[in-house]
């Protein structure tokens, strides 16, 4: 197949070739930003908190009438209910654990601060998040320590969130190791948590913030658990269901609570939630948003690829007579067929180099002002090959219906 | 002349149905899109309170030390405001009006018998805040300037509240268990939840919804134990949640009211030689301040969700991708019909006639396309109503954005009808007569 005609014939229809080309490249740079995006989202979706998360249940509740906690006697009789509660739990025949814990991963819930190597805050700071909690904490959430050892009962120290007490011995997520000792001697260390003294007793391989939003994001791995039940008018435990129990814990849990104390606040919204409930909850916006790009990115290519078979069809019914002039001088069906390929792998090639050039030049727009990593090439280059894919398969229907054109047509008045 | 181009558009558009549906189809699909993101962003990035925005303005200062600034750009300046500022640019009275301010969860108890507690939001403020913002009362009013200092435990509580405890009649005067305290009911307001809620922003995360249900003076608030939903603190203290009045902690926002562009620079001099004197007190070390109004402050932020602006961005590109896939479309049915188009010219018909006709015809592409697309966008705004977003329920066609569709819709088609029409009033009758 010799290109000079096809080049020639284009030049007869430059308004069309051109619509096609630009339409070809918008979409190429759209659709591979868009999937650039989706798939940023469901790697943040599905990224794991380092808590087993299958049968484990958030409980967070307010007691009615609660004591002040402004002073001493008050703060033990908080203490006395929760550890009341936390009884409670642990009698029901489905539960495994059950832990005093603030906060629990995706929940939201954070409470943060600095750890430090020395207490001026100077140097090295690394932001975390605080799990405070008991000794039961870690196996609760099934978090896996990889050096040092959990809390002993003897350890856990309870108090309200407004004491200057300090945590001696805390147990650190990896990468706040990590960020503290980069040579990795973590463990039996001494840091200042807020200018306060504590003492690394335990690593953990991996525990994520409670916190999923932007401003978290570059420490989303940063926790600390402390050895501390809170004690305050409102508590949060964390439950460890048997293998397949978690719906039965669910309705347990807030018979037997709600039979401690009728007229606590623990509404169905947000008082007992499974993490999977959890995680469904705080990603819905994530998995909400790929599905919009998804579905957009579908629907604009069916456009571009009904846009370019309806332009190719007109071009063939126009070409009729010339078609049949080929196939009268000796012409193959399957020149024809080839003619109408050629012609839109040379549209098609045309648009995903102006394309690539588009979707390059979006990703550092988008970069610019979102937050968005840089393309990896292999995208662009899969939806080159997409693009020049979906064009031939476009054209297929109306060239093949070009080459059966018969060579009488030559003949006849056009 | 009009119903004759039309007739022939009509025609022309039934002789190729599936293409004709494949146009209109493309279209709907664009501007149900763009109509949809539309109307959100509208929704997120309106004026909370047309009347005053351009006379309320928000101060700043910057009282985080040097080598440890607020953002590790160092270029913002912190969001909130330290007790202690708030305090003394509150007493200053610079401005017409002021007053500060920040969120609280609050559990409300109901006195009924079995009520059960639930949580609801509440705002501590002073007493400014309900002329300042123009929260419209339907029974009482709010507290006077002396209730701030004598910490009386007085509430204003908003409509849905005071229709759900209290069945909507007049409550004032009533009392309302707030954290186990009792405030006595002075004012009752109409529905009054500006969107985005401005006056929240940084100082709680709902920034849209249906408003807050409680609002109490703050001294008397903070008397009674009631913490702030973000207190920041700086300096290598710690917070000290206890003594927030005290610490080094910001967790107040404050608006101030301004007149004229004359007020509000004056008022930008004031804070600057407040600032000044901090440092020279050696409570500061940056002596920057800053003073934004409403929009500006909006805008800055960036109170609309980066989503929403990728998805409105993603529903333009789309559109326009659908408006190149009609342009080709009408060129080539046009070109396909350059001799029905020869005959007219010979019978008579002038090149503005030819190109009128095709107009014609885009325009009914591009009115079918606006039809549906509203459909479309009715179905992706149910679709967000249904999302967990706090502006979920918001979410609704207003009349302006129902007009609008039509706009973009005709607009749209008769730019894609351009240059099919143009092309097809070139075209010289003499050699598509002879080829016939």
């Amino acid at each position: 197949m010799r290109l000079p005609p096809i080049l020639s014939a284009l030049r007869r229809h430059k308004a069309g070739v051109l619509l096609i080309v630009l339409q070809i490249a918008l979409t190429l740079a759209i659709v591979c930003n868009a999937i650039f995006l989706i798939s940023q989202r469901i790697e943040r979706v599905n990224r794991p908190t380092g808590a087993v998360e299958d049968d484990l249940i958030r409980i967070s509740q307010t007691w009615f009438g609660a004591p002040s906690g402004d002073d001493a006697a008050s703060v033990e009789k908080l203490d006395a209910l929760q550890r009341t509660d936390l009884a409670t739990l642990r009698n029901l025949p489905d539960v495994q654990d059950v832990a005093a814990s603030t906060s629990m991963p995706l929940q939201g819930m954070i409470y943060s601060g600095t750890l430090t190597l020395n207490p001026q805050q100077t140097d090295v700071a690394v932001s975390a998040a605080y799990y405070y909690g008991d000794e039961h904490l870690r196996s609760t959430l099934g978090v896996h320590l990889i050096a040092g050892r959990d809390f002993n009962a003897d350890e856990i120290l309870h108090h309200t969130l407004t004491s200057d007490a300090a945590s001696p011995v805390i147990i650190v997520s990896k990468p706040v190791a990590d960020q503290l000792f980069p040579d990795g001697n973590a463990l039996g260390k001494t840091v200042y948590q807020d200018g306060k003294p504590a003492t690394i007793v335990g690593v953990v391989e991996r525990l994520q913030t409670p916190t999923t939003a932007k401003w978290g994001s570059t420490w989303d791995y940063n926790s600390v658990l402390e050895p501390v039940r809170v004690d305050d008018a409102s508590a949060s435990y964390a439950v460890r269901a048997r293998p397949g129990r978690e719906q039965a814990v669910v309705r347990e849990a807030r018979k037997a609570l709600l039979a401690v104390d009728p007229l606590r606040v623990m509404p169905d919204t947000w008082g007992i939630q499974s993490l999977s409930q959890i995680r469904d909850k705080i990603y819905r916006a994530d998995r909400g948003m790929a599905l919009v790009m998804g579905i957009v990115c579908l629907i604009l290519i069916v456009v571009t690829a009904a846009g370019i078979a309806g332009l190719t069809s007109f071009w063939v019914g126009q070409r009729r007579k010339q078609i049949g002039v080929r196939r009268a001088l000796g012409a193959r069906k399957v020149d024809i067929l080839h003619y109408f390929q050629i012609e839109n792998l040379l549209i098609a090639g045309i648009g995903v180099v102006l394309g690539v050039l588009l979707a390059v030049g979006l990703n550092l727009w988008l970069m610019a002002h979102y937050e968005m990593a840089r393309i990896p090439l292999l995208y662009v280059a899969a939806a080159v090959l997409a693009m020049l894919a979906l064009g031939q398969v476009a054209v297929y229907v109306p060239a093949r219906r070009a080459s059966n054109v018969p060579p009488v047509v030559a003949t006849r008045a056009a | 002349m009009f119903a004759y181009y039309l007739d022939l558009a009509l025609r022309s558009l039934r002789r190729n149905k599936v293409l004709t549906t494949l146009m209109v189809l493309a279209l709907a699909l664009g501007i149900g899109a763009t109509i949809t993101t539309l109307t959100v962003l509208k929704l997120l990035s309106g004026d909370p309170l047309p009347q005053k925005s351009t006379q309320l303005f928000y101060p700043q200062l910057d009282p985080y030390p040097k080598d440890q600034p607020f953002s590790r750009s160092g270029k913002r300046l912190p969001w909130l405001m330290s007790y202690v500022d708030a305090m003394n640019l509150l007493h200053a009275r610079k401005a017409e009006r002021q007053a500060v301010m920040a969120m609280s969860q609050v559990k409300v108890t109901p006195q009924a018998q079995d009520g059960k507690p639930f949580y609801a939001d509440g705002v501590m403020t002073t007493t400014d805040f309900f002329p300042m913002f123009d929260a419209p009362f339907q029974y009482g009013a709010g507290w006077a300037s002396t209730d701030d200092e004598s910490r009386e435990q007085v509430v204003v509580i908003a409509g849905f509240l005071n229709d759900k405890l209290f069945g909507g009649v007049n409550s004032v005067g009533r009392t309302i268990r707030i954290d186990d305290h009792d405030f006595r009911i002075i004012g009752v307001l109409r529905s009054w939840a500006p969107q985005p809620r401005f006056y929240a922003l940084h100082l709680s995360g709902r920034n849209y919804g249906k408003g807050d249900a409680v609002f109490m003076p703050l001294l008397s608030a903070r008397a009674e134990g009631m913490t702030p939903s973000t207190v920041m603190s700086y300096g290598s203290q710690q917070s000290d949640m206890q003594h927030l009045e005290t610490a080094k902690s910001i967790w107040l926002g404050m608006w101030v009211q301004l007149s004229s562009a004359d007020e509000a620079s004056a008022y930008k001099l004031f804070l600057g030689n407040y600032a000044q004197q901090q440092v020279a007190l050696g409570r500061f070390q940056l002596s920057r301040v800053a003073l934004s109004d409403l929009m500006s402050w909006l805008r800055n932020e960036q109170v609309v969700p980066d989503d929403v602006r990728l998805q409105t961005g993603l529903a333009f590109g789309f559109l326009l991708i659908c408006v190149v896939n009609t342009v080709g479309l009408l060129l080539a049915k046009c070109l396909r019909r350059s001799r029905e188009i020869g005959v007219r010219r010979a019978l008579g018909a002038s090149r503005v006639a030819i190109f009128a006709q095709f107009m014609v015809e885009a325009g009914i592409v591009g009115l079918a396309g606006g039809m549906l697309g509203l459909g479309f966008a009715e179905l992706g705004l149910w679709g967000i109503r249904h999302q967990p977003a706090q502006y979920a329920s918001l979410a609704h066609l207003d009349l302006s954005m129902f007009l609008f569709t039509f706009v973009v819709a005709l607009v749209s088609s008769l730019v894609a009808g351009l240059l099919p029409a143009w092309r097809a009033c070139v075209v010289a009758p003499a050699p598509q007569l002879k080829a016939a």
